[in-house]
């Protein structure tokens, strides 16, 4: 098998199980990709290429002693460096984190670990995931593998750019409000965010608990749900795990197929503030999901144009409070401890030099917006704008099975352009927060180019709670007649680097 | 809504522990004040009787049985501090409060 | 008027009450007795090695998560249930957010505004020259949380947080589940405040104790209690209450109402204004320290725990847990008071003394009520008042008390030897059998043995041989004592004066 680090995970697995190649020459072929390419894209902060290869090594043994393997067994994968890896270091892209390595695996780890999944190593991200540039990374930015001068999306922008320049064909990613959609709709790639309980938060970093969801993020329809399936499902260790079978994400996605679904087009996501290219393609779309059979409708969800504002009052309230243990006490950063300095001091100095400036902000707010006098106003209110938004999702979902939108009102922006604009940077995420404000599970996959920039372009299919299938069946219809118009996947079209 | 001022600021750096310098003061006072207005319009939302909503998906009484699990080892426990002694996390002195 | 080191002035109690009202409120903290802690699996022994029962979730580690145990959310409703309280059908956890060093996620899980029950009542007895009088002492809530780390004061001359260079922290207590019982602001008890407060803080305790949640040992902080308390002039509006920290004995409790009705009464009458504080009290002195100011109250910022979804007990799981409460303490002494057939003034003392459980348990095993409240009232509360400490930490068991008493009846001992069995436990001089055997503390029963004591005493004193034989039987008692005394107490005195008779040929 030739040009191993091009190929989609399926047919990686496929090949390793039938010893067309082994896991440990595909764990190499991306190495040695990493190696070459990194340096330019940033998209990794940390790999163990001696672990990797163990663990492909393993995977080799159990195929040459006959053991039954999953279906992704032998696959590489870069891990988002906010899941907590035994040993290994984790930062979350802080540096008051720098040095950490936990001594406990997250459940996303474990289930990798446990489909035989070979973790290449962790991959870079906003600070805290507080971004959606990647440009908050105390360790450096992440570039954009279509175009080194532009923004790879955040706060997953390393999983995405590391699929998008081929070092890794499958990512994990968070999404607390389009960090796994928005990275997969600039970079060209795909990314699923479950719908919140359907994949255990249990040694993810929180950012805000009632909003995080770790997901798949692949190059393809059907190894973003193979990987979704590995993930996914029941967990003891954390309270707000959905007790229920996980919806059949492979065979939705084998299956492909929107005769007879009814599409909602939301009309307040579009239009004015989204770029014409984006919404030239986006439309186009919309018109072969109707040559394939779907019905599309258009549906109106008029409280969703409160969710950036509550959505950036909840956020920060919540993650003021998690990163509140980040104190320089326990483990990590430790500043000003010169034996003359009191506790309260050298938390406060710690805390200043271990954060950089979006977390600050974030936690900032976030502390303003749960004092007493501002919680209701804040808060309290953005809780039941909250409400308002779940209510108009229901009542969509009960004129259609999926709603539709562009994922992000752009292609990727300039590296450095809306870095110091935090109000330019959340207008971002206006099409991706409705869904986890609601806790539903959404897709982003690639529809093509914006003409007016050769950028990628993401669709964003949403669907309701616990029927993250529907995704995959819409999605995998929608990138299986693109494929066949275009005769290749689009990241095919992504420069040499 | 209100705005916010810098002796604001600096109270929130406070009661979140960040040692803010003066520019810094400056930078987030305007920064925060931006961004407070733009989500105020959340309160234009008629919610009086709106429940407010706390968790995405309903669910109640999840729990787990009273039954005692390994721990780390103490070795494992303390690997990250900072500061140890005596098996303990050496933290500094605390001077608030007796 | 006494000044303490502190600068503060206390007015002797009788005077303060003759010109002020007490208002008192308390808050008490209780360690629930689970296995595990209250979000993890750690286990929640005391006394181990630092930092050897933690884990990513009691550690606070990023990433880590709680998950509630359900046992203690049922100990959290019968207890509530116990206290008469209301079970909320739905409520959350929340954040208490806060910075310390002992808190691993600088955030405590706790309730606010929805505790898991509320508006209930616990009746306690106090004893006054009138006769015993019933105060209800309102609930205001009973709420979950968690408990912190421990913290040790290293490098200071006094060990306490002042002057210490730094601090060294065990997080094996983080995380215990922690039950927060607060009291509606109690008033009307003039000045019985100091005793409605020990009361309470008892009664309290034997009710968790009877429902076997808790060993509510305040020694070892397994039970806590803040007391606020203010004063103000019969009519006038409520006063500025302080809160004082750090109450951790029954008699503590006591005195630290006493002291701070002293210290109030002392700032009121020479015009003062009581400040909003947490004080520390002092077992030592007795006085309590002003600690944190609450004029610049802190903002702990709570919000909904979404790390955690809400407590919704059923309709069908409250009534099955009712059903299954044990006897509450005050019925149980009202039942006991009927069965052992004893007046008010009895069973209070039974009761104040500790010695209600021990006596029921005593008699449970066999042994006659009269002389179990014999001894558990009389000998061994001696012993334990003497050592300062509560009767149940001595360490006789009934099944002693059952031995000895068994053997008193066989003739075997008397109660002048018992006393030394009892002295022996005490000693930690090993079983009944082992102390009798090692002690040689056995009944002279060898009426050989006796008759030649006898003769040995009525030889060395004729003249109480004709007294005896001229009527005057009760003269026979200076011969048993001779006896006694002869056989260094190890006689049966019945049975020596039964054999002195016979001798002389007298007959009663």
């Amino acid at each position: 098998m030739s040009d191993l680090i091009r190929q989609n995970a399926s047919v990686l697995a496929n090949a390793i199980a039938t010893k067309e190649v082994s896991a440990v020459e595909v764990t190499q072929a991306h190495l040695d990709r990493i190696t070459a390419v990194d340096d330019k894209v940033h998209a990794f902060l940390h790999v163990n290429a001696q672990s990797a290869l163990d663990q492909a090594k393993a995977v080799d043994a159990k195929v040459a002693s006959g053991v039954p393997l999953g279906p992704l067994a032998g696959v590489p994968l870069g891990l988002k460096d906010v899941l907590a890896m035994k040993g290994e270091p984790t930062t979350a892209g802080s540096r008051i984190l720098e040095g950490w390595r936990p001594p406990y695996d997250s459940t996303v780890v474990q289930r990798l670990r446990a489909a035989d999944i070979v973790i290449l190593g962790k991959t870079n991200m906003d600070e805290f995931a507080m971004g959606s540039s990647t440009e908050h990374s105390a360790y450096g930015a992440t570039h954009n593998p279509w175009d080194l001068d532009r923004i790879p999306g955040g706060s997953g922008g390393g999983s995405a750019a590391a699929l998008a320049a081929f070092e890794a064909p499958l990512a994990i990613g968070t999404d607390t409000g389009g960090s796994i959609r928005q990275p997969a709709s600039v970079t060209g790639t795909v990314g699923v965010k479950p719908t919140y309980g359907g994949v255990s938060r249990y040694g993810q970093i929180a950012l805000a608990s009632s909003l995080d969801q770790p997901g798949p993020c692949a190059r393809t329809v059907l190894d973003t749900a193979l990987l979704h399936a590995a993930i996914a499902g029941y967990d003891p260790m954390d309270s707000t795990s959905i007790n229920a079978a996980v919806p059949d994400v492979i065979a939705a996605a084998q299956r492909a197929d929107v005769r007879g679904m009814k599409i909602g087009v939301v009309k307040e996501l579009g239009g004015d503030g989204y770029q014409a290219g984006v919404s030239q393609r986006y439309a186009e779309a919309l018109e072969i999901l109707q040559g394939l059979g779907a019905e599309v409708i258009e549906v109106s969800c008029p409280s969703f144009e409160y969710a950036l504002g509550a959505y950036y009052l909840i956020l920060p309230s919540e993650a003021s409070s998690n990163l509140a243990r980040f104190d320089g006490m326990r483990y990590g950063l430790r500043v000003g401890d010169d034996g003359n300095n009191g506790v309260e001091q050298v938390m406060s100095m710690t805390r200043e030099a271990g954060f950089g400036p979006e977390v600050k902000r974030r936690i900032m707010l976030g502390t303003y917006a749960l004092s007493s006098g501002y919680y209701d106003a804040y808060y309290g209110q953005a809780q039941k704008v909250r409400t308002l938004i779940t209510r108009d999702f229901n009542a969509a979902f009960e004129q259609v099975d999926v709603l539709v939108s562009p994922t992000a009102p752009t292609t990727a922006f300039k590296l450095g352009e809306k870095l110091d604009d935090p109000i330019a940077m959340y207008l971002n995420d206006v099409a991706t927060i409705p869904v986890n404000l609601a806790g539903i599970g959404a897709m982003s996959l690639p529809i093509g180019l914006a003409p007016e920039d050769g950028l990628p372009v993401g669709f964003q299919i949403m669907a309701p709670a616990m029927a993250d299938d529907r995704l995959y069946l819409a999605g995998g219809a929608l990138e299986a007649a693109l494929t066949d118009k275009w005769g290749h996947l689009l990241i095919e079209e992504a420069p040499e680097l | 809504m209100t705005s916010i001022s810098r002796a604001d600021v600096a109270h929130l750096g406070r009661l979140a522990r960040l040692e803010l310098t003066e520019s810094e003061l400056d930078h987030y006072s305007e920064q925060l004040d931006v961004i407070l207005q733009s989500v105020a319009r959340i309160s234009e939302v008629a919610a009086d009787d709106i429940p407010p909503m706390s968790h995405p998906i309903p669910m109640v009484n999840v729990f787990r049985d009273d039954v005692v699990k390994p721990s780390l080892t103490r070795e494992e426990a303390l690997a990250a501090a900072p500061a140890t002694e005596d098996d303990r996390f050496r933290v500094p002195r605390i001077l608030d409060e007796e | 008027m006494t000044t303490t080191s502190h600068g503060d002035v206390y007015i002797p109690f009788e005077e303060a009450m003759s010109r002020y009202e007490p208002i008192i409120g308390i808050e008490t903290h209780v360690e629930l007795g689970t296995n595990s802690k209250m979000w993890c699996g750690c286990s929640t022994d005391f006394g181990s090695d630092a930092n050897t029962q933690v884990c990513p979730v009691c550690l606070g580690l990023p990433g880590s998560m709680p998950v509630v145990n359900r046992v203690a959310v049922e100990s959290t409703i019968r207890i509530g249930l116990a206290l008469n309280c209301n079970i909320a059908q739905w409520c959350r956890f929340a954040r208490k957010n806060y910075f310390y060093p002992d808190m691993p996620k600088d955030y405590q899980i706790s309730q606010y505004d929805e505790p898991l029950c509320y508006d209930g009542y616990l009746d306690v007895t106090v004893d006054t020259p009138d006769g015993p009088q019933v105060f209800r002492v309102e609930i205001e809530r009973v709420h979950m949380e968690e408990d912190t780390g421990k913290l040790t004061h290293t490098g200071g001359a006094t060990g306490r947080i002042h002057g210490a260079e730094y601090s060294l922290v065990d997080y094996n207590r983080a995380g215990i589940p922690l039950i927060e019982i607060v009291t509606k602001t109690v008033i009307g008890t003039g000045s019985l405040a100091p005793e409605v407060a020990k009361a309470y803080v008892k009664e309290l305790r034997d009710v968790m104790r009877a429902l076997g949640v808790s060993d509510v040992r305040m020694e070892e902080g397994s039970m806590r209690c803040d007391v606020n308390l203010s004063l103000n002039k019969p009519g006038d509006g409520w006063g500025t209450r302080s809160e004082t920290k750090n109450v951790n004995s029954l008699r503590s409790v006591e005195r630290a109402v006493r002291s701070e009705i002293e210290r109030q009464a002392s700032v009121l009458d020479n015009g003062g204004r009581v400040i909003q504080e947490t004080r520390h009290f002092h077992e030592d002195t007795g006085r309590s320290t002003s600690g944190r100011s609450k004029e610049q109250a802190e903002d702990y910022r709570y919000f909904p725990e979404p790390d955690l979804v809400p407590v919704a007990p059923s309709l069908d799981w409250v009534e099955e847990l009712r059903a299954g409460l044990p006897e509450m303490p005050s019925v149980k002494r009202a039942r006991l008071k009927e069965e052992w057939n004893i007046n008010d003034f009895e069973l209070a003392s039974l009761a104040n003394s500790g010695a209600l459980d021990l006596v029921e348990a005593t008699i449970a095993i066999g042994v006659d009520s009269v002389a179990a409240r014999k001894w558990w009232t009389g000998e061994l509360l001696r012993v334990a008042n003497e050592q300062g400490v509560e009767l149940e930490a001595l360490r006789v068991a009934p099944q002693d008390i059952q031995q000895v008493e068994a053997l008193i009846t066989s003739g075997a001992l008397n109660d002048k030897l018992a006393r030394q069995v009892f002295e022996g436990i005490l000693a930690s001089e090993g079983t009944v059998e082992e102390i009798i055997a090692t002690r040689g503390l056995a009944v002279v029963s060898d009426d050989g043995a006796l008759l030649a004591a006898i003769d040995e005493a009525l030889a060395a004193a004729p003249d109480v041989a004709e007294k005896i034989l001229s009527g005057k039987i009760q003269a026979a008692g200076a011969v048993v004592g001779a006896v006694m005394k002869a056989t260094k107490g190890q006689a049966d005195a019945a049975k020596v004066r039964a054999l002195l008779l016979e001798r002389l040929g007298v007959s009663e």
